[in-house]
């Protein structure tokens, strides 16, 4: 087996690991403010997909009148809109449960995600719709020296990174981010400092809803369209959180790239076991470190 | 007394029940019922919500029809060793998921759920994503043959009522109070000298097991082990049956698993919407309907006493 074939099947795993990161990221963030797990992260995911998707591909169809949003706009718009889906469910249903155990809000959340994926279903092609909307100037591959490698996917990897880390330093680095930790570690008191907690709370969940739709956006060149996309990665990524624990930011952006990773690599090594791999991860790190590799039990 | 008087009218109906319905959609509906109460064990009395019980519910039928079809057991020996395999699966899960509380404790479940549904894709004798086929019923001690309905009915009848009978028994016995007062506060139950984690993973074999019994149960009914059995989907559905039925009361599950089994039955011609309607069945009973139908109905009762 060559270097080269390693090497690529590595950069291949890091492309799914940015997916994994930006996703485990976005359920960190929410669970530390809100402890709740956004079941529909997943189906979030997959509606940013179908929002680039038919903007693109379908809306001239269906309006009638000659429009048509590419793929840059997308890259805006679509991590928007899904932020304000999210701004829907956490301001009418979510803040209805907080006082409730929080399994209600995993439920919740899961009842949405097959509503969604059921909504999609009727109309788009379960097996995958392919994203025609790749720009010009991203097709084709460059020369890396040891091999070539997609350009569109070098530019998934970078701006997945340059968002992980940028959410990274405004959590942890910036006022407003310091603000939001307090608000984690002691709402009460944070709201008593005058700080509004509410809509704190309703933004990080857009945030994180975002997040997930612009992985969406960035996904659907790669990826065909299929409205079960998100419910096989969100298990996944809920793999990946236990393994890394939700305790920090870093934790979850580490361990999603790293566990891409790793799948990347079983793939050349030994291909039948590249799905379930990060389970088994999983189940090692249940045995020999229950909280997780960067985890503070909450 | 309630508890009598609905036991009662479970009874006669499980009874006539084939005469006025088609005999395999209430075995269908038995089977789900069943695995609903086994799930409603571990939610509603030990306070855990497992994802992963389609693990349990899917993996049972198909060691029960591989070992029926390919060794030529018995049906009742088939079901047995399903069920022995849930207990064992039941036991591993268990071990592992009771290390993580509360949200992570549903997460562990549903990704090591996600294990057996990748080895029942790919593992060469469940015949991948077309399900085990032509598993036969048989005969049961030898002379009573199963493939007529009313027959395979009645037996799925008492399995039913000896699945429930254990949970029944499980609920109302001190080791079931015990789990209520873990639900209810962990550390003072701990505080107060009870091995949590002990009580937890027994609680969680013996809900695995039953949810093992129902699937091994489904396999021999339908002679199929399909893939979707083991899917999370099916997870879910059996959660929003106890749910809608009514978390934490011991008929709760089996209104819930009626009710969802005939609406998704009479809602098959919409393909996709069902998915659309159950979720939103969910959406609605996790903000306003929490106590389900039995609970709302033993809280009228309740009241009109007061």
């Amino acid at each position: 087996m060559s270097i080269q074939v390693i090497l690529a099947q590595a950069l291949l795993g890091l492309n799914v690991g940015v997916f994994y990161a930006m996703l485990s990221l976005g359920l960190a963030v929410i669970f530390g403010l809100l402890n709740i797990i956004n079941f529909a992260h997943g189906a979030m995911y997959m509606l940013g997909a179908f929002i680039a998707l038919i903007g693109y591909s379908f809306l001239e169809k269906w309006l009638g009148v000659s429009i048509q949003i590419g793929f840059w706009a997308s890259l805006v718009i679509v991590p928007l809109l899904v932020g304000l889906l999210g701004v829907l469910i956490e301001r009418f249903l979510l803040r209805r449960l907080y006082e409730l155990d929080h399994i209600y809000g995993l439920l919740l959340t899961f009842g949405i995600t097959l509503i969604l994926q059921g909504l999609f279903s009727n109309y788009f092609n379960v097996s995958g719709t392919p994203y025609p909307g790749q720009p010009e100037s991203l097709s084709g591959v460059v020369n890396l020296g040891f091999m070539y490698f997609p350009t569109y996917r070098l530019f998934a990897i970078v701006v997945s990174l340059i968002v992980c880390f940028a959410t990274w330093f405004f959590i942890e680095h910036t006022k407003l981010g310091s603000r939001l930790r307090a608000g984690v570690e002691n709402p009460d008191l944070t709201q008593a400092f005058g700080l509004n907690v509410p809509l704190m709370v309703t933004l990080t969940f857009a945030f994180g809803a975002g997040l997930a739709g612009l992985a969406g956006v960035l996904a659907a060149p790669i990826y065909s369209v299929s409205p079960l996309m998100g419910a096989d990665l969100i298990i996944v990524v809920f793999a990946v959180v236990v393994i890394g624990g939700m305790g920090s930011i870093m934790g979850a952006i580490l361990s999603g790239l790293a566990l891409g990773l790793i799948e990347g690599l079983t793939k050349v090594f030994y291909p039948p076991a590249a799905s379930t791999v990060i389970f088994f991860l999983m189940v090692l790190v249940l045995l020999f470190r229950p909280a997780g590799l960067f985890g503070k039990e909450k | 007394m309630t508890n009598r008087i609905l036991f009662m009218l479970m009874l006669i109906g499980g009874l006539t029940a084939p005469l006025f319905a088609y005999p395999v959609f209430v075995m269908d509906l038995l089977c789900f019922a069943l695995f609903a109460c086994a799930f409603n064990l571990l939610l509603g009395y030990a306070g855990l919500l497992s994802f992963g019980h389609a693990a349990f519910f899917g993996g049972a039928a198909y060691i029960t029809g591989y070992v029926t079809k390919e060794w030529g057991f018995s049906p009742l020996l088939g079901i047995l060793a399903g069920t022995g395999f849930t207990l064992v699966l039941g036991g591993i899960f268990g071990f592992l998921a009771i290390r993580r509380q509360g949200i992570y404790f549903a997460m562990v479940t549903l990704a090591l759920a996600q294990i057996v549904y990748f080895l029942a894709l790919q593992m060469p004798f469940t015949g991948g994503e077309n399900g085990l086929q032509g598993i036969p019923r048989g005969e049961l001690f030898g002379f009573i043959d199963l493939n007529h309905s009313l027959t395979m009915y009645y037996f799925v009848f008492t399995i039913f009522l000896i699945g429930f009978g254990i949970i029944y028994r499980t609920i109302h016995s001190p080791f079931g109070e015990v789990l209520q007062a873990i639900r209810e506060n962990e550390s003072r139950a701990l505080s107060l000298g009870y091995d949590v984690e002990r009580f937890k993973l027994l609680a969680f074999v013996i809900s695995a097991t039953l949810a093992g019994l129902a699937g091994a149960t489904k396999a021999i009914v339908f002679q199929f082990a399909a893939l979707t059995n083991a899917h999370w989907q099916t997870s879910g559905e059996v959660i929003l049956m106890t749910l809608v039925g009514g978390l934490g009361t011991v008929f709760g599950p089996v209104v819930g698993a009626i009710t969802v089994g005939a609406l998704s039955h009479e809602l098959s011609a919409f393909g996709s919407w069902v998915q659309v309607i159950l979720g939103t069945i969910f959406v609605v009973c996790v903000m306003v309907f929490r106590r389900g139908i039995v609970g709302e109905v033993l809280r009228l009762v309740n009241r009109k006493k007061d």
